[in-house]
């Protein structure tokens, strides 16, 4: 019983992890129908991102007197996001967008996502080397001991982070005009230019939104499993896009819910059932859920127009 | 234009000649080794010895065998620290690099499935750092420079029950992994064997690219063992033991042979200090020729080297005396391969710098183990040395 509140909490955490992720791969794929497999290495790059600017934020590079952690987090919070949406938009313009004005079918974008991702991968590879990089400490570490049940200060942090940004992005999609004009291109591809809806504009806004999202997963995954390597994206990545088609691809709360479900999942798995059994029984899972609801928790059955 | 043709493939026949004629003075060995992937510092440290070797070796004029001197060729491969890599590596340097014998790989991950490749064309193969027994079990061409687990696991099995006064001891280990698991296994039924069944509280595993292990601390936590053991490669050694501070567990922790990477302070920081693990060498306070390739590698790559390093340099000398005792090379690439299959074996005893080894009849080494602690400075400080019975 003790251990059950434990690990509802490692549970929480890991989930918010998939839960972040899996709002990226959602937003894309609600507008533009593009399962954006690159997203997981997004993550990746966001998290050494986060790394080069902390470091020089702590003054690792010379130049600047070393700032205190509390202030680095602070900022290397806001700057990761942005730098990291950059390179989603760039990824979109360079990669995405020439595919699309030239009517290809999506399986060829599909793959060029594939191929982006492995270029940024080993791009990374090449040019930072084979050596894991050490995200320093920003924050002192506080082990909050409540009985049998343990807490760090980071763990909270997470979860309550995870929750807001998906608040916060639930917020801006029902209840701004962008948000609308996202939910209208999702609905009609065709029909919205017509209304005088800036589509490109709108899908610019909706890669920063992803990227930004795997910017603060690259942040605090990078916080809490301080060991940065070029291939660190790619499980996560893809377990977190399962964790978005279970809870029904294309809307922010099955994502959301989503990941929370394969946190839970993976954890309690290994809690109850010898841990060598983790991957194969939580997957089973996840194919019954599949099994029943075919569309995902959130998802709604769609016809495709011809 | 059929003049032309003739002539350009005469010169081209002309240039294979010379070709192989200059190779005729050059003694090609592979390095079978991780330079990208999961363990990197691992392959890099495996390469800058070898290469501090060579150039040794050739500084010196080469290599002599019989009445002939040879210039060394190193050529390193990358195994992407991945089993089905090591296999093609090992595949295209004995096919197409045409090598005398591979060096490596070095995590017994690799070096399984890679030896039975080098046994199957009868090339030597030798192991630097492979602790799995299954490397070298019934492989007349693979040899190896590292103890074996079966030794490994008794060792840290006394010294757990010796120096934290355990009684019950926790595993976690890495599925995918045939060291970690091997040794995990070995472990347990080792400890079990002293301190009665159902002593192992825990016996947890984790799969491949995990980050996250919270889950299994949990579990290993609630069952409240006296110290943890990790029979891990360092990286997730350094991952764990943060997890396990962060879930309030204050016990020690024992390691195993893969935790000793030059990387391993640098991921892992002030969590692992004052930690326990077995290893091949304690670099700090060696003495002798140990000292000397210690203040060597130092000198020419910033730091100390770790025992990936110090068993490269002993593996590849073990391989250039091979090829020593093979008493001149024909130039047949398949009679000299088993000639040095055979110089091989005939060496009996050796001095390393990773201690003196004795060979038994499988290709393994007799020698001792140590066991290190990390001091506060992040140093691996020398504590015990154990040897195998009957030396």
């Amino acid at each position: 019983m003790d251990t059950l509140f434990q690990n509802l909490l490692n549970a929480l955490q890991w989930g918010s992890f998939y839960s972040l992720i899996a709002l990226g791969y959602t937003l894309v794929y609600g507008v533009l129908r593009l399962i954006n497999f690159a997203h997981g290495d997004i993550v990746m790059v966001g998290a050494y991102i986060a790394f080069f600017i902390a470091s020089a934020l702590l003054g690792v590079y010379g130049g600047i007197p070393a700032l205190p952690g509390w202030v680095v987090l602070a900022l290397t919070i806001p700057i990761t996001m942005v730098l990291t949406s950059v390179v989603g938009v760039t990824l979109e313009r360079i990669a995405y967008r020439p595919l699309r004005r030239k009517g290809a079918n999506r399986l060829y974008v599909v793959i060029t996502a594939l191929m982006a991702g492995l270029i940024l991968e080993n791009g990374n590879l090449l040019l930072l080397g084979a050596s894991r990089k050490k995200f320093p400490e920003l924050i002192d570490k506080v082990v909050y001991q409540f009985g049998p049940v343990s807490v760090t200060n980071l763990k909270i942090g997470v979860i309550l982070t995870s929750i807001l940004s998906f608040v916060i992005l639930h917020m801006i999609i029902t209840r701004t005009k962008a948000g609308m004009a996202m939910r209208a291109i999702s609905y009609d591809k065709f029909a919205v230019p017509l209304m005088g809806i800036p589509i490109d504009q709108i899908i610019v806004f909706t890669f920063i939104l992803g990227s930004s999202m795997a910017g603060l997963a690259g942040i605090l995954f990078a916080l809490s499993y301080p060991i940065l390597d070029p291939y660190m994206g790619i499980s996560i990545g893809w377990k977190a896009f399962i964790a978005a088609v279970v809870g029904g691809i294309g809307d922010i709360r099955g994502a959301f819910a989503g990941g929370f479900i394969l946190g839970i999942t993976e954890i309690m798995v290994v809690a109850f059932f010898p841990s060598s059994y983790r991957d194969l029984i939580s997957f089973t899972i996840l194919l019954l859920i599949l099994t029943v609801k075919p569309t995902g928790l959130f998802g709604m059955p769609k016809t495709t127009k011809i | 234009m059929k003049k032309i043709t003739t002539l350009l493939l005469a010169l081209f026949l002309c240039s294979l000649m010379a070709g192989s004629a200059l190779a005729a003075d050059t003694i090609k060995i592979g390095f079978n080794i991780p330079l990208t992937g999961e363990i990197p510092k691992v392959g890099e440290s495996s390469k800058f010895a070898a290469e501090m070797l060579k150039a040794d070796v050739n500084g010196q004029g080469g290599l002599k065998v019989g009445d002939k001197t040879y210039k060394l060729e190193f050529i390193y491969e990358d195994n992407e620290s991945k089993a089905e890599s090591a296999v093609a590596v090992a595949q295209k340097l004995i096919d197409r690099n045409k090598v005398l014998a591979i060096v490596g790989p070095n995590s017994s991950k690799q070096a399984v499935p890679a030896g039975e490749i080098a046994d199957l064309n009868q090339t030597v193969m030798i192991s630097p750092w492979s602790t799995n027994p299954d490397t070298t079990l019934d492989r007349p061409f693979v040899f190896r420079a590292a103890f074996l687990d079966p030794f490994q696991g008794p060792v840290a099995v006394n010294f757990a029950m010796d120096q934290f006064k355990a009684k019950k001891a926790a595993v976690l280990y890495a599925l995918a992994n045939d060291y970690s698991k091997g040794l995990a296994e070995i472990f347990k039924t080792d400890w079990e064997k002293k301190n009665g069944k159902g002593s192992v509280v825990a016996f947890e595993s984790y799969g491949d690219k995990d980050q996250d292990f919270s889950a299994q601390l949990t579990t290993i936590i609630a069952a409240k063992p006296d110290f943890i053991f990790l029979p891990n490669n360092y990286n997730e050694v350094a991952l764990i033991i943060k997890q396990a501070h962060d879930l309030g567990w204050k016990g020690p922790f024992m390691g195993s042979d893969a935790w000793g990477s030059a990387e391993l302070m640098n991921l892992c920081g002030k969590d692992c200090i004052g930690q326990y693990f077995s290893t091949h060498y304690a670099a700090a306070g060696a003495k002798g020729k140990t000292k000397e390739f210690i203040d060597r590698y130092k000198a020419k790559y910033g730091y100390v080297p770790d025992d990936v390093a110090a068993l490269t340099w002993d593996a590849t000398r073990l391989v250039l005396k091979a090829i020593q005792n093979t008493g001149g090379l024909t130039g047949n690439l398949r009679k000299d391969r088993k000639a040095v299959r055979d110089g091989m074996a005939s060496i009996k005893s050796f001095a390393g710098i990773t201690g003196n080894m004795k060979f038994d009849d499988q290709g393994d080494p007799i020698k001792c183990a140590v066991i290190v602690r990390i001091s506060d400075k992040g140093e691996f400080v020398f504590t015990k040395s154990v040897c195998p019975e009957g030396k």
